[in-house]
């Protein structure tokens, strides 16, 4: 680089605009492929913006704390944008109690089953125990996974990406797996992926329809709640 | 659009207040979308402002996760020394999990069931 080009980048890559502006450029052309490929789960935007920053960084040698410096604004929205979940939730509200019952004995089996085959699974490929209590919360979204995490002696920052990690995953499994098991009632598809796959799984439910969109924001929220007070109590059984 | 905001985070900042007073093992935000759901089903309706504003922020819900997915890189190395036990961990639970709350569910709700309108 020049003197001139780097006393520019110097001078950049001090201040938020560029780590707000990388995320919001990355989001929207994977955004854009994700469109042009007519929405296929695999072409999952967060997964590919993520890997375009993630190479950005790396080859311009720039720390992630920098660059956190301006995403954070993104990132704080995931508050407000919690909240906004009760909208599309209330407008399901008559549908929400004609299941209520059902839907709660489904999400304690879904935490359940969320929380013991990870650190299940983890454990027999051989996980370190930090490792594994980093993934013990990987369901629910990202703020409460990061609380928990702390609380049970994981590393919240490590939990955080395989919170993401989980979500992309369950929004790229979820069309296949409720195909082969014929399971075609949106409500049952929003609320299954609300639970496995939280705020990821969400934002894909509502690309399919709003019905399966507002289940999934309820199955999201709940099953915070549910991993909060289950997880603590499950790991003081283990120790 | 301001008025919608506004509101959103007035519910989070309650959200946190009790979250903290109280000891509560759930985020503020979570409290402030429970807080705000028994406000609308009190009242029995949503303002559109608030109906926009609210989908604006939804519809893109997945960007806002991306600041926190690229912290991938600083667990490059644990992750590259673990990844047979993260990746086997991930993809089995997230399906088991998918796979057991659904059918738990269709079990449950045989009947009631809904085709997609």
């Amino acid at each position: 680089m020049t003197p001139r080009l780097n006393e520019i980048w110097v001078y950049l890559s001090a201040t938020p605009l560029l780590g707000l502006t990388l995320t919001l450029v990355a989001y929207q052309g994977a955004y854009w492929l994700y469109s042009r490929s007519g929405m296929n789960p695999l072409a999952n935007p967060v997964a590919i913006a993520v890997a375009v920053i993630v190479a950005l960084l790396t080859l311009t040698g720039t720390p992630y704390a920098t660059y956190f410096e301006g995403a954070q604004f993104v990132h704080f929205l995931l508050g407000p944008a919690t909240v906004a979940l009760a909208v599309p939730l209330y407008a399901q509200l008559p549908r929400l109690k004609q299941i209520l019952g059902p839907a709660l004995l489904a999400l304690v089996a879904g935490s359940l089953t969320a929380i013991v085959s990870a650190i299940a699974m983890g454990w027999t490929l051989g996980g370190s125990k930090e490792t594994l209590l980093s993934l013990a919360p990987k369901s629910v979204t990202t703020p409460i996974a990061m609380g928990i995490a702390e609380k049970i002696g994981g590393l919240p920052s490590l939990t955080a990406v395989l919170v993401v990690t989980t979500g992309i995953l369950g929004a790229v499994m979820a069309r296949g797996l409720f195909n082969a098991l014929g399971c075609q009632d949106h409500a049952i598809r929003g609320f299954a992926v609300g639970v496995a796959a939280h705020g990821i799984g969400t934002a894909r439910a509502f690309q399919v329809s709003e019905t399966a969109g507002a289940f999934a924001a309820l199955a999201m929220g709940l099953n915070g709640l549910a991993t909060a007070l289950l997880l603590p109590l499950l790991i003081r059984l283990w120790n | 659009m301001i008025g919608a905001l506004t509101l959103l985070l007035l519910f989070q900042l309650a959200g946190e207040i009790l979250a903290h007073a109280f000891a509560l093992p759930l985020p503020g935000p979570v409290i402030g979308m429970a807080l705000l759901f028994a406000t609308l089903a009190l009242r029995g309706g949503v303002s559109d402002d608030l109906r926009s504003t609210a989908n604006g922020l939804l519809q893109h819900l997945s960007l806002l996760f991306v600041p926190a997915g690229a912290g991938v890189m600083i667990h490059f190395a644990r992750i590259g020394g673990e990844w047979p036990a993260i990746l086997g961990a991930l993809v089995a639970s997230t399906a088991l999990t998918l796979i057991v709350t659904a059918l738990v569910l269709r079990l449950l709700l045989r009947g009631k069931e809904q085709p997609p309108s």
